[in-house]
């Protein structure tokens, strides 16, 4: 996504992102970005959760209003609220495979989608 | 400079690292992360009140109705109208846990949160289509010809001025 962000903004556009991954972004490098310090899968917020999404967004799109000469990485102040820091990132740092096989088909969330496309 | 590194107060999970390493135990080469040690462009702030703000996001999202992702470097997009009834939303994902997204989608598509944003005149106003796609694309070669013309072109026929990426 750092990719794109920096694609946009070398043509014009003003860019902000959110992340959950500092060190995938601080790597791309992207021109501004709010770090979400949660597990990956949420990077706008914990689910049914309206007040702490609103929050997160409006403060990565805040960071379009400031003038900066380098790249910026806010660090939010939200703390995952689902479980305790310490036992969430435990099992984030183990070193398990939790990708799915990779079919070139279409992979429908629900039977039934796939009859519905257009 | 390069990389930005957390403040101390930040205990951030080191992907890269974990990546390499889980890469390293079954044997496969080592993933090959985006670096761009060079600066971005930084363009002028905006107001955001007087802003048509566009959302790109790559959590696999898709609508009822639209063909679903693969998951073998899809480098297609979707077009999400930012009107759409979040219950029509739909993910399909090979590489992170998608439990809550699929019971929320506003976890990595924060189309409510935009919305309320845009009712509220914080934004100006939020663009009629968002992009989606899926990440995990591991060619960047593919990202920089097939994804980005694409994410572009959407973005300059919408004529927004500011972008939100959303990646998971």
């Amino acid at each position: 996504m750092g990719l794109i962000a920096r694609h946009l903004e070398s043509i014009g556009f003003v860019t902000t992102s959110l992340s959950s991954a500092w060190s995938i972004t601080a790597s791309a490098n992207p021109p501004r970005a709010a770090f979400h310090d949660a597990p990956l899968g949420h990077t706008s917020g914990p689910p049914h959760t309206p007040a702490a999404q609103l929050a997160i967004t409006r403060a990565a799109l805040g960071l379009v209003e400031v003038p900066t000469d380098r790249p910026v990485i806010l660090p939010l102040r939200q703390a995952w609220p689902l479980a305790p820091e310490h036992v969430w990132k435990a099992e984030a740092r183990a070193l398990a495979d939790h990708r799915t096989p990779r079919h070139d088909t279409p992979q429908y969330e629900r039977p039934g989608d796939a009859e519905r496309t257009d | 400079m390069w990389p930005i590194q957390p403040p101390d107060h930040v205990d951030a999970v080191d992907y890269i690292a974990q990546t390499r390493d889980s890469y390293a135990q079954l044997g496969y080469d080592a993933y090959r992360w985006a670096e761009h040690p060079d600066a971005p462009a930084l363009n002028a702030p905006v107001e955001l009140a007087g802003a048509r703000v566009g959302l790109v996001a790559s959590g696999g999202i898709y609508q009822i109705g639209q063909v679903a992702f693969h998951h073998a470097d899809d480098t297609g997009h979707r077009l999400i109208p930012t009107d759409v009834d979040v219950a029509d939303l739909r993910i399909s994902h090979f590489a992170y846990d998608t439990t809550d997204a699929k019971a929320d989608p506003n976890v990595v598509f924060p189309i409510d949160a935009l919305r309320t944003l845009e009712a509220e005149g914080v934004i100006g106003e939020l663009a009629p289509r968002a992009v989606t796609f899926m990440g995990g694309i591991y060619s960047q070669r593919r990202v920089r010809e097939e994804l980005i013309p694409a994410v572009e072109a959407e973005m300059r026929e919408m004529e927004v001025d500011v972008v939100l990426l959303v990646p998971v």
